[in-house]
């Protein structure tokens, strides 16, 4: 089903390193990482802590015939399936967001038969990740049992040995890759985040390759000050990008909320343009920008502040 | 005292939803009505729910005027009691811990099956939708299953084009033949209508009629052969502080226009 198995991704691991090394590079040293025909899953849910300054970097090196995981996918999707790059998505939702209708970009390249939906629950995404995670091949459950999701994926079911009871045998996920966008990192990759988790922490431990970006890097020691807040440890992330900003125009916790007029503008444009839509936007800025960091900038500083103070309304 | 004539719609459903919630539960709302119809719960008449999102959200507080679009944002998130992952959220359903799962749909059939997936076949679609999100897992795993949805024919179909979340599947004990040994559908929340779906047979079965509405104008916008109950009821139609609740939340509080000294 997928291109790795549990035991293969886990061999992997035992056999890599472990070093506290400095993991630093920038976002697209980070992006080269990842190769044509890969399985790249794509932290955060819809708007909320996605990896945008790693996505921007993977939409800039034009990588095709990927497949894509998420939770929940948003527009970022889109901009990879016009600019060419996605073969297949994996997710239980695909879409902008409930206010800006359907995706047109995203049912274009579906409806038309040019990329592949697997559409899966919510839960068995998240148990998929989990199995990855922990290093077995299925996770029972009794998620999508007498769906037509079960039998589009032709879903197996398990009896279990004890009980006799029947659940669906949701099978585990190891991607190639997985980017992850956090509030702190240090160096060596020991990964901090506020709030809310999504499906990150099982997302990460189940890939091959994890590339974190972060709001802050940070020392260790204040790492340390607050353990609690670790959501990985350094010998589970092999590249450390530091992105102030990275999940804009998305929202990251507790800092600042999702550009809603820019999301607004862009779902104006797909559902008048389409495809075409998408390959300009990731042409104005994603290209057109020497990096992230000049993308951000060219919000300006007022929509930055705007974003960061409706952060500070909503948490504590 | 009612609403009087100007009540829309959506404030009908949402505040005939809420009235299904009974204080000191947990309810598992999606975002839109069913999340609306939860927060005037908690504000009329059961203080003490609980509103869980599929965000990692439980005992969601919601600031008037601000309420999420997504299950997964700081708005969602806002006065929250705890703030876990996704997939912790739905094993807390799968281990029973959720009184109602509410939903909206995109087309609900006589069984209470909703299709959020595809309008035409999977293989080659006419639309193809967004998908089940956590809508699946909510009717799977909930122990009753409220859903809140215009009546429309195109929405009240006799078999929905695909499955994307079990209702009584094909009737009857279909539910436990899948494996579906927890939860159900409970009831179907409209702008004409309040429904239910009859025991043996599991197919829904109209219950009571909005004010003013007629058993026949609800059949005529219902897409399959509807169950009648013996007992059908007209409905209160909202209070006067309802509407003022529901209407606070969705655009915030009441601005009190102050001239300028």
């Amino acid at each position: 089903m997928e291109h790795v198995t549990v035991l293969a991704a886990r061999a992997e691991r035992e056999a890599a390193g472990r070093q506290a090394t400095d993991k630093r590079m920038t976002a697209e040293q980070a992006a080269a990482l990842i190769r044509d025909g890969d399985h790249v899953a794509i932290g955060g849910t819809l708007y909320s802590r996605t990896p945008m300054a790693l996505v921007f970097a993977l939409l800039r090196q034009r990588r095709r015939h990927l497949t894509v995981s998420r939770p929940l996918a948003c527009y970022e999707v889109e901009l990879l399936l016009a600019t060419g790059a996605l073969d297949r998505i994996v997710s239980s939702w695909v879409g902008i967001g409930l206010p800006w209708g359907l995706p047109p970009i995203f049912r274009h390249y579906v409806e038309s038969g040019q990329a592949r939906y697997d559409e899966w629950s919510h839960l068995a995404m998240g148990l998929r990740y989990k199995a990855g995670a922990m290093g077995v091949p299925f996770l029972p459950s009794l998620t999508m049992l007498g769906s037509d999701l079960a039998r589009a994926l032709d879903l197996q079911t398990v009896t279990c040995p004890y009980t006799g009871q029947r659940l669906a045998a949701v099978p585990a996920l190891n991607p190639d890759v997985a980017l992850i966008h956090a509030h702190r990192a240090d160096m060596f990759g020991n990964v901090q985040v506020d709030g809310y988790r999504h499906m990150d922490a099982d997302m990460a431990r189940a890939a091959r390759t994890v590339i974190v970006s972060a709001e802050q890097i940070v020392s260790p020691d204040e790492i340390a000050a607050r353990p609690d807040r670790t959501m990985l440890p350094h010998f589970a992330v092999d590249a450390v990008v530091a992105a102030p900003y990275g999940a804009y125009p998305h929202e990251c916790y507790g800092r600042y909320g999702p550009d809603l007029d820019h999301f607004g503008a862009y779902a104006a444009a797909a559902k008048r343009h389409g495809p075409a839509a998408g390959l300009r936007y990731v042409e104005q800025n994603v290209d057109a920008h020497a990096d992230f960091a000049s993308f951000v900038a060219a919000a300006g500083p007022a929509r930055l502040a705007a974003l960061a103070a409706d952060a500070g309304e909503l948490t504590p | 005292m009612t609403g009087g004539s100007d009540v829309t719609a959506e404030e009908l459903m949402a505040i005939t939803a809420s009235r299904l919630l009974d204080d000191h539960k947990v309810v598992f709302a999606g975002v839109g009505m069913p999340l609306l119809a939860s927060a005037v719960a908690r504000r009329t008449r059961a203080p003490h729910l609980t509103i869980v999102l599929e965000g990692g959200i439980i005992g969601a507080s919601l600031l008037p005027g601000r309420l999420p679009v997504s299950t997964n944002e700081m708005r969602a998130a806002y006065g929250a009691r705890m703030l876990t992952g996704i997939t912790d959220i739905f094993l807390y359903a799968q281990r029973g811990y959720f009184d109602y799962g509410f939903l909206g749909a995109a087309q609900v059939d006589m069984h209470g099956n909703i299709n959020t997936s595809v309008i035409g076949s999977i293989e080659r679609p006419r639309v193809r939708l967004p998908g089940s999100g956590g809508a699946n897992d909510i009717s799977s795993l909930c122990n009753q299953v409220l859903i809140v949805t215009q009546h429309e024919p195109r929405r009240f179909v006799e078999r929905v084009d695909f499955v994307t979340s079990p209702g009584y599947l094909d009737g009857g004990d279909g539910r436990a033949r899948a494996g579906l040994v927890a939860g159900r559908p409970g009831a179907v929340v409209t702008d004409l209508a309040l429904l239910d779906f009859e025991p043996a047979t599991r197919r829904m079965r109209l219950r009571g009629l909005q004010p003013g509405v007629t058993v026949g104008q609800v059949r005529d916008r219902t897409g399959f052969d509807l169950l009648v109950g013996a007992d059908v009821t007209e409905l209160s139609p909202p209070s006067a502080e309802e509407i003022a609740i529901y209407r606070e939340l969705r655009d915030g509080p009441a601005r009190v226009a102050v001239e300028a000294p």
